[in-house]
């Protein structure tokens, strides 16, 4: 039994089997991996930067604006379909694009983004007809209209099997009741990718992904939600009542929604986990460089041992979860199932964002406290990655599910 | 309406974000692993450059860069500025701190020779070396007319008019083609690349060649003796009035 077991754990996590190396069988950075990244946080440094505080202020950025700007260039669509407008690379870019996203001072345009070119549109994608493709996905890539996801509910978030929202099929019509929560770009949405009961049956067969526009009769934003962080970000509650969307609005095929929603959150995660430790990067950066120039007891705080020593410990588990990072994206491009690298990686970026922004912040001292600095939003920001796109809690049982080890699984 | 031709220059430079450090020779600062971009000025030259292509003023723009192999990201990221194509002169890794002004100006006045441009921009002065000599030098060697500083450029009926940034304030020149201007960072605000661009770019022609193959050599003329961090700043002093703030001059020697 016990042998049995161990197996089984090894042959679903261990990184080395025969005829494979860890690393560097598929992703390689080119120079052109350096100039996506270079030119793409030039573009942020000119057009997004300078407009970040005053958006944190108004609680609110402007979607349509600022996704126009990164259509133009080229940035929105990276890995989607050239005959839509995209570039049509592989996940690779896109990761070197979230680690340049994460540049942007206010975190929660940087999510806002991620949810236009990485989140709400992979099953549309992968899944989508043509002509929904064309009139959904490819003005999304140019950044003409606005993309949102809708999956978690008032009931519920981590729990995507036990949503309520229902689509029921009526002549060449869905009908979709129901409300979504949690919602970023909420209030300036075009269309949502929703994911609603459509059938009876088992919860994870019975579901559907749609494309819902958001100007169909019915569909109600509720609220913009005020939040401890992400401040940029309008996150909203919303309410469809009745609302009716052609047959062909359908992605994919019916029963399949909660399957290729899973599959969407792999890229999902993979932006999380490049993004924040690319702000990692930029807390660990700043406190080195705010810590060295403070002096406090006749010396800089750097040069007490404890801090320097403390960042030291940081910056290694820093190194090592880039390492994952990097291992989740080489075996992407192997053609490696990632579902279970992409989860540890989602939940070790957010657990060590957490100790890094927590720590860093303790040696800015009063400084740190303000919103005059970079750390207390970054520490306001970060907090959020624990809790969406799926909470710790629901990686560990994912995990756990890939070990073996669930209650219910063994024996 | 599109016919001239243009030879932009360069140059790959440390950062200029990045924190010197002298070496621990004192010939030198530290340059391995150091970030290094292309020269501020030279962005300038290269805008300016495409700028003259959208209004259809020039028909094709070559850059060059003289340096190590590393030299190619530089001329990369012009190719996805809107260069059409590079040239590479390239030097063994750890010499290129012995290319001086003279030397460059001669291997581009052989470029010139070679490609026959109408005008040549470069970047007024790299970062580095903060010589600001290059396009002057070439001028001469070519017996070209020069715009220095330039922060305004106008092309109509074969003349460029120029408007340079001086010490008294602006100049306005006019110079018969062809000619070698020098870039100042008031002349345009660089682009950045888009994503297309920068796969594009993938694809143009980089040339290469060394300093031996056009005939040029670039022993350095200048020999740097020692190269030192400039002298801390001291603390201040406040003074309660005038009158003990010129007695401290005098007592300091200042006046």
């Amino acid at each position: 039994m016990v042998s049995l077991l161990s197996r089984s754990i090894l042959h679903r996590l261990s990184p080395a089997r025969a005829g494979t190396v860890s690393c560097c069988r598929g992703f390689v950075m080119t120079p052109e991996h350096e100039a996506l990244k270079e030119n793409l946080i030039k573009l942020i440094d000119k057009e997004i930067n300078p407009k970040c505080d005053q958006w944190e202020k108004d609680r609110i950025f402007p979607a349509k604006e600022v996704f126009k700007i990164l259509g133009d260039a080229g940035y929105l669509g990276i890995s989607k379909p050239v005959e839509y407008g995209g570039m049509g690379l592989d996940i690779s870019y896109e990761a070197v694009a979230a680690e340049a996203y994460a540049r942007i001072t206010s975190g929660g345009v940087g999510m806002g983004i991620g949810i236009q070119c990485d989140i709400a549109t992979p099953a549309l994608v992968k899944y989508g007809n043509d002509e929904l493709k064309e009139r959904y996905l490819k003005p999304t890539i140019s950044g003409d209209i606005v993309a949102c996801l809708g999956i978690s509910e008032v009931g519920g978030g981590s729990d995507v099997a036990a949503l309520k929202t229902t689509a029921r099929r009526d002549g060449d019509e869905w009908v979709i009741n129901g409300g979504k929560m949690w919602t970023t770009n909420g209030a300036q949405a075009d269309w949502m990718c929703v994911l609603a009961n459509s059938s009876e049956g088992p919860v994870h067969k019975n579901k559907s992904l749609f494309v819902l526009p958001m100007d169909t009769p019915g569909v109600n934003v509720h609220r913009k939600i005020e939040k401890m962080g992400m401040h940029a970000s309008d996150t909203t509650e919303t309410t469809f009542e009745d609302a009716r969307i052609p047959a062909n609005h359908l992605i994919g095929e019916e029963g399949k929604g909660f399957t290729y929603q899973m599959q969407q959150f792999q890229n999902e995660r993979i932006y999380i986990g490049a993004g924040t430790i690319a702000a990692m990067d930029i807390c660990m950066e700043s406190t080195i460089e705010y810590t060295s120039q403070r002096q406090a007891f006749g010396k800089s705080i750097l040069d007490n041992q404890y801090v320097h020593y403390k960042l030291a410990e940081l910056q290694t588990e820093l190194e090592c979860t880039r390492a994952l990072y990097y291992k989740c994206i080489d075996d992407y491009l192997a053609g490696e199932d990632i579902t279970a690298i992409a989860t540890m990686l989602k939940l070790k970026t957010a657990r060590l964002a957490r100790q890094i922004t927590d720590g860093c912040l303790q040696f800015w001292g009063g400084m740190g406290y303000t919103d005059d600095v970079i750390v207390s939003r970054l520490y306001r920001d970060l907090r959020l990655m624990s809790i969406g796109g799926g909470a710790d809690e629901v990686m560990l049982s994912i995990i756990c599910k890939f070990m073996g080890t669930e209650p219910g699984m063994r024996g | 309406m599109a016919s001239l031709r243009v030879l932009v220059g360069c140059k790959r430079v440390i950062d200029y974000a990045v924190k010197i450090r002298v070496r621990p020779d004192a010939l030198g600062v530290v340059t391995d692993g150091v970030k290094h971009s292309m020269n501020p000025f030279d962005e300038n030259a290269i805008e300016e450059a495409v700028r003259m292509k959208q209004k259809k003023v020039v028909k094709e723009i070559v850059v060059v860069s003289c340096g190590p192999t590393q030299s190619q990201e530089t001329i990369r990221t012009a190719l996805a500025m809107g260069a059409d194509r590079g040239i590479h002169v390239e030097v063994p890794k750890g010499t290129e701190e012995n290319l001086q002004p003279l030397a460059i100006a001669k291997i581009f006045a052989k470029l010139v020779e070679k490609e026959k441009p109408d005008v040549v921009i470069l970047g007024k002065q790299a970062i580095d070396d903060d010589s600001n000599q290059t396009t002057q030098l070439l001028a001469g060697l070519l017996e070209w007319p020069q715009g220095t500083m330039a922060s305004v450029v106008e092309h109509s009926d074969g003349k460029l008019k120029i408007t340079r940034e001086i010490d008294g304030g602006l100049e306005d020149i006019s110079v018969n083609l062809p000619a070698v201007i020098s870039a100042d960072l008031r002349l345009n605000e660089p682009r950045y690349a888009t994503l297309p661009n920068i796969m594009k770019a993938k694809k143009k022609k980089i040339e290469k060649m060394s300093p031996e193959d056009l005939g040029v050599d670039v022993t350095p003329r200048l020999k740097v003796l020692k190269v030192v961090d400039p002298p801390v700043r001291a603390a201040g002093d406040k003074v309660p009035d005038v009158a003990t703030l010129m007695s401290k001059l005098k007592e300091r020697g200042h006046i």
